[in-house]
């Protein structure tokens, strides 16, 4: 069913890491990326790892969840690992086939990217199922906001990200329904090839299409009858403030990338035939 | 047709933080002919249910059974249990979509591989039984009004000439002469075709007057399902889970707590004129 897909993934709780400033969740997660990518010794893996799980674990984020955020990602992950294997170059082969060779620096670079990537995403998901779609443009708008000062259009671009984000699952469930009653009726969207297929949409996408702009329409009426008229002037609701939760957690971050500088800086010689 | 059930339970987004069970153990019968009343509060699993009767959704754990065959043991071909069992849903008309009604009306025959001379005696026949005015049939669904998109969209689901016809509130949102006349409609179209139907309605009173039996939810369980009479006859019951008799039967039992001889089982407002004319025929006037 189309309902399974979780898109948002916001996960509700009360951890302090949901508690956490949005704003600072936002930058907590730029910093880790970017510490990432400054690790080059792989003991420096290590506390980034430790670093992630804490934080899940924190979160009360069940691991299954970091799975499901990697499914998608996977045959990028493995095309990119099979690659390096085979085609970096190094002395320590392992063995050879043909014109490829296998060597431990390829293992090592393959191991290490995937590592990467992984705990790429499993950071940025954590963010995503900590903070509601609706907190994270607050934040993105609050952030973006010197770029005012240059007219980049701040607040419209958050509005337009909170319609969006307001009206996917909406729209999920309208697909749903008009494909079950689309269904009830003997639609046919499983079998036949390509042509069919795309034919059998038709019956679905022009009742959504027809309802989306309904639906634009009325909120854009509402909006007005409000007196929506940009941001100019518009006071918030929900105030964000920055807590001393906020400043353990950049602390916490900080120190996890002076570790990690500081690994990079230990010479470590017995590990010079991978590199 | 014999439609039933056997302890089914559909439990939505099972294995997340959202999951909820929308249906629990429901296991009843419904006989060839009969006409079925489902009422019960928002959110009791009034719609969950009746889509598990077509097979668009797929009991959780249970059987639904079609003449006594699981409809899921057939194989891939579910399309041939909802040629059997029409279901209109709630607010049909956002899911027209056609150039024209008649070419709308004609895409469930159409699905079901009949012949042009066929479907344009359906097409017909079907706008017959749901009100829709044949002379707008070459017209663009998208330029009738709320209540005939309605009916367009009914015609679409009685031009597959279902066994079982099930409508999720077909009346919701129209006006009280729009209501009844689709519901009458309705009644007509059972009565002349002796096809089993199933009519989700909040409203007690379109219950009462249209339906034999009633099949009462409540918290995702089979409250009641009985005949109009016994159900009602349980009123304090239905009062406990904050649903509620007819109007006119509350005026009964209000007339009867007042010493009045009334009697209490009076559901529908004809049937209630009958007998306060009768009373009222005692007290000298019989012609008023
Ligand atoms: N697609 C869905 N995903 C998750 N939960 C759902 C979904 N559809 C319905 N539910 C939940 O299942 C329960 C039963 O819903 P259902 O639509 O069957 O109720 P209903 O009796 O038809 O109500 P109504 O009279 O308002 O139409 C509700 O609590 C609802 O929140
Ligand atoms: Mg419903």
């Amino acid at each position: 069913m189309l309902k399974d897909i979780t898109i948002g993934q916001y996960f509700p709780g009360h951890s302090v890491v949901h508690r956490m400033d949005p704003r600072m969740k936002l930058i907590l997660t730029i910093f880790y990326i970017v510490i990432l990518f400054v690790v080059s010794n792989p003991f420096g893996f290590i506390p980034s790892v430790l670093f992630l799980a804490g934080a899940y674990m924190v979160a009360k984020i069940p691991v299954k969840m970091i799975a499901r955020s990697i499914k998608p990602i996977l045959p990028i992950i493995l095309f990119t690992s099979i690659l390096n294997l085979f085609f970096i170059n190094g002395d320590s082969v392992i063995f050879t086939l043909g014109p490829l060779h296998m060597t431990w620096q390829g293992v090592y670079t393959a191991f290490r990217m995937a590592l990467r990537l992984v705990l790429l995403i499993a950071g940025t998901s954590l963010m995503t199922y900590t903070t509601s779609p609706i907190s994270l443009t607050d934040a993105i708008e609050q952030l973006l906001g010197p770029l005012k000062l240059v007219h980049f259009p701040v607040h419209e671009l958050a509005m337009m990200m909170s319609i969006a984000l307001r009206f996917i699952p909406t729209l999920v469930e309208e697909t749903d329904k008009i494909m079950s009653a689309q269904k009830a009726r003997g639609a046919d969207m499983e079998s036949g090839g390509l042509i069919h297929r795309a034919k059998a949409l038709v019956p679905i996408l022009i009742p959504l299409f027809l309802s989306a702009c309904r639906r634009a329409e009325d909120l854009a009426l509402a909006m007005e009858c409000r007196c929506y008229r940009g941001g100019e002037g518009r006071t918030r609701m929900k105030q964000l403030h920055y807590s001393q939760l906020d400043f353990m957690g950049l602390l916490i971050t900080v120190i996890l990338l002076a570790v990690v500088i500081v690994l990079n800086l230990i010479p470590m010689p017995f590990l010079n035939w991978l590199m | 047709m014999v439609i039933s059930t056997e302890h089914l339970t559909y439990t939505y987004s099972a294995g997340t933080p959202f999951e909820k069970v929308a249906v629990r153990d429901v296991s009843l019968t419904i006989g060839g002919g009969e006409m079925v009343g489902v009422i019960g509060h928002t959110g009791s699993g009034k719609s969950t249910l009746i889509q598990h009767l077509n097979g668009l959704l797929k009991p959780t754990s249970g059987r639904v059974l079609l003449d006594g065959k699981d409809i899921w043991a057939a194989g891939p071909d579910i399309r041939q249990v909802r040629f059997h069992v029409g279901l209109v849903f709630q607010y049909p008309e956002y899911q027209l979509f056609e150039e024209t009604v008649y070419k709308d009306i004609a895409f469930g025959p159409k699905n079901m591989g009949l012949d042009d001379k066929e479907i344009d005696k359906r097409v017909h026949e079907a706008a017959e039984f749901a009100g829709f005015p044949t002379d707008l049939l070459d017209k663009s669904p998208f330029e009738l009004s709320g209540g005939q998109k309605r009916r367009a969209a009914i015609a679409g689901v009685i031009a597959m000439e279902p066994d079982i016809l099930i409508l999720d509130e077909p009346a919701a949102g129209l006006d009280p002469r729009g209501r009844n006349k689709i519901l009458q409609q309705i009644r007509e179209y059972h009565a002349f075709t002796g096809n089993t139907v199933l009519l989700v309605s909040h409203s007690m009173e379109d219950v009462a007057n249209f339906a034999d039996k009633i099949l009462v939810m409540n918290n995702a369980e089979v409250f009641a399902y009985d005949t109009v009479e016994r159900v009602f006859a349980r009123s304090e019951e239905l009062k406990k889970i904050r649903l509620s008799v007819p109007q006119v039967t509350n005026v009964f039992h209000r007339l009867a707590a007042d010493g009045l001889p009334v009697p209490e089982n009076v559901y529908t407002v004809p049937y209630a004129k009958k007998k306060l004319l009768r009373l009222l025929g005692k007290g000298g006037r019989s012609d008023a």
